[in-house]
């Protein structure tokens, strides 16, 4: 699989530094997750996380989106230093993350799904969603055109109403990034977006992820263990194993990297 | 044809006690929904509700004080069981959340009485218990006012909410956190926020049902029963449908009253009372998720 990645010159240039991780550890009781991890993601780049199962690379996703707090360490969000951070948080901040295991609402639409993305879009207060009131009905109404141009943007018009717990899986992550997507976030997290697919899935699965990152800008920062479909699509890779961090840099250095090398292929000792 | 209006009369009977049921029901579903609680204290709640507003009018208050008064209370109530019993045990099994409501039904039970005495009570809504006459003129049916005023009330209030759920983005909120916790949060929606609003409209929607049964049948120690009633209803309804709550509330009601007229003269009566159970198990070996439930649905 070859995909041309930004042959074309990108509208959106890579710019300055957008995430900064300096000398995170985390660890569960005993267990260490990660080890002094330090990187940065820059603005509209494409930012991989890779690694053998059990490297640390969702632990890592899990600090920045404020689901763990790591014990060392800071995160600096364009530049301010982000204390204590809580999911919630992390989405007024305009991070967006997807997960390894799908987590859509199974029980609603895929509209609704999107829909809900919104959220933090939507300000009226539930009285005045209750009574119907002309805020109320306005917002609905301005949020549901943006979540309807998601949908074309992801080619899902057909299973809008569908209820996606009855969608196969390639489609329930093409949701799950739509629902991300709705927020419009500086930053989309991708949790292995392209996990448990076939080649076909995976093909469509990066060009929409590139097409994020061209259309609107996005940053993204994906996980994957296989190495080859985030080669073709990285701006910049850094690679865990065993929580700690051993390369960074562009797919053609980390490629040629022998200790990355030595990690993914085992090395005799 | 008088045999006709009779079986009209019971049918509508039926039906209108039927939309009593699904609003008991309804403050079932809203917890259920929102956070997986099936909340045993609710018909605690309609009871403590009746009692504290006919308390308020006994101490003085006039009916456009204590209303309000009560409303507040209930929401303070909902929001403080939310905040002090269930925040607390956030992620532990169902079974210890169920134990809790269980716990909480007693607690709830027994302040009611200590605070406002043990005696039945009348309520008066100002609508009398006596057959519509503009109905029984052209139509020959026997309508109570208060079955009809009550069902109305309760119809108005089912429909809102059923609104509000299926189409607004509190619906969404509250729809999202119960499918999954962690991407409600990572979206931004505001969990702890959601659950006590659902705890807070669950304590005024059984302040509704309360005060309508309490106007039926006075307000005393036997409405903590209706809620049971409203058990059949859950089921045949699914416990996640708002809708599903008013369809089966409807059969529920016109079921028991004409099994009652038609089946119970031949097995000795009194069957109202136990037909929606049997109704109930009917439908757990045919449909377990109800009517309208979400169908369970494993991956293996």
């Amino acid at each position: 699989m070859t995909l041309q990645l930004h042959a074309h010159a990108r509208a959106f240039p890579i710019g300055g530094t957008i995430i900064e991780v300096q000398d995170v550890s985390l660890a569960f009781g005993g267990v260490k997750a990660l080890t002094k991890i330090s990187f940065d993601v820059r603005e509209h780049e494409v930012r991989a996380i890779i690694g053998p199962n059990g490297a640390g690379k969702s632990s890592m996703l899990n600090v920045i989106n404020g689901v763990y707090r790591p014990q060392e360490g800071t995160l600096r969000f364009r530049g301010e230093v982000l204390a204590g951070i809580t999911p919630r948080r992390a989405a007024h901040l305009g991070i967006s993350r997807t997960f390894q295991n799908i987590a859509l609402f199974k029980g609603m639409s895929v509209l609704d799904n999107i829909m809900a993305g919104r959220n933090l879009r939507m300000h009226a207060t539930f009285l005045e969603v209750a009574f119907r009131l002309p805020r109320a009905k306005r917002e609905e109404n301005e949020n549901r055109e943006a979540v309807e141009e998601i949908i074309e943007f992801l080619e899902i018009e057909h299973i809008r109403k569908t209820p996606v717990g009855r969608l196969p899986y390639g489609l329930q992550k093409r949701v799950e990034l739509g629902r991300a997507l709705a927020a419009e976030p500086k930053v989309l997290l991708l949790d292995e977006p392209m996990a448990g697919m076939n080649i076909e899935e995976k093909q469509d699965m990066c060009r929409f992820i590139l097409d994020v990152n061209d259309h609107y800008g996005t940053t993204i920062v994906l996980i994957e263990h296989d190495m080859g479909v985030v080669m073709d699509i990285s701006d910049r890779v850094v690679v865990l194993d065993y929580g700690k961090k051993i390369g960074d840099g562009t797919p053609d250095v980390v490629r040629a990297d022998q200790n990355v090398i030595d990690a993914y292929l085992g090395v005799a000792h | 044809m008088a045999g006709f209006q009779f079986f009209m009369e019971v049918l509508v009977g039926g039906l209108l006690s039927g939309v009593m049921y699904a609003l008991v029901a309804l403050g079932f579903v809203l917890i259920y929904k929102a956070s997986g609680v099936f909340n045993f204290a609710q018909g605690a709640m309609v009871f403590f509700a009746a009692l504290s507003f006919v308390g308020f009018m006994e101490l003085g208050a006039p009916f456009w004080l204590a209303l309000p008064m009560t409303i507040a209370l209930m929401a303070l109530l909902g929001l403080g069981i939310e905040r002090f019993v269930l925040r607390p045990l956030v992620n532990q099994h169902e079974i210890t959340l169920l134990m809790a409501t269980i716990g909480l039904t007693f607690v709830i039970e027994g302040v009611a009485q200590l605070v406002w005495g043990v005696e039945v009570r009348r309520l008066d809504l100002g609508i009398k218990d006596q057959p519509l006459p503009w109905l029984a003129d052209n139509t020959g049916l026997f309508i109570s006012q208060i079955d009809i005023f009550a069902a109305v009330v309760a119809g108005i209030l089912v429909a809102t909410l059923s609104l509000v759920f299926s189409r607004t983005k509190v619906g969404r909120a509250l729809r999202a956190v119960a499918d999954d916790h962690a991407a409600a949060l990572s979206i931004g929606i505001p969990l702890k926020r959601i659950w006590a609003l659902v705890w807070a409209i669950s304590g005024i929607v059984a302040l509704v049902a309360g005060m309508l049964w309490g106007a039926r049948s006075g307000v005393q120690f036997a409405l903590v029963f209706v809620a049971l009633k409203a058990l059949p209803v859950l089921i045949i309804g699914g416990f996640t449908s708002v809708p599903g709550v008013i369809v089966a509330g409807l059969i529920v009601g016109a079921a028991e009253k004409l099994a009652e007229v038609y089946i119970g003269p031949s097995v000795g009566g009194g069957i109202e009372s136990w037909f929606p159970y049997v109704l109930a198990i009917l439908f757990l070996l045919v449909r377990p998720e109800g009517l309208f439930g979400e169908k369970i649905i494993r991956r293996v």
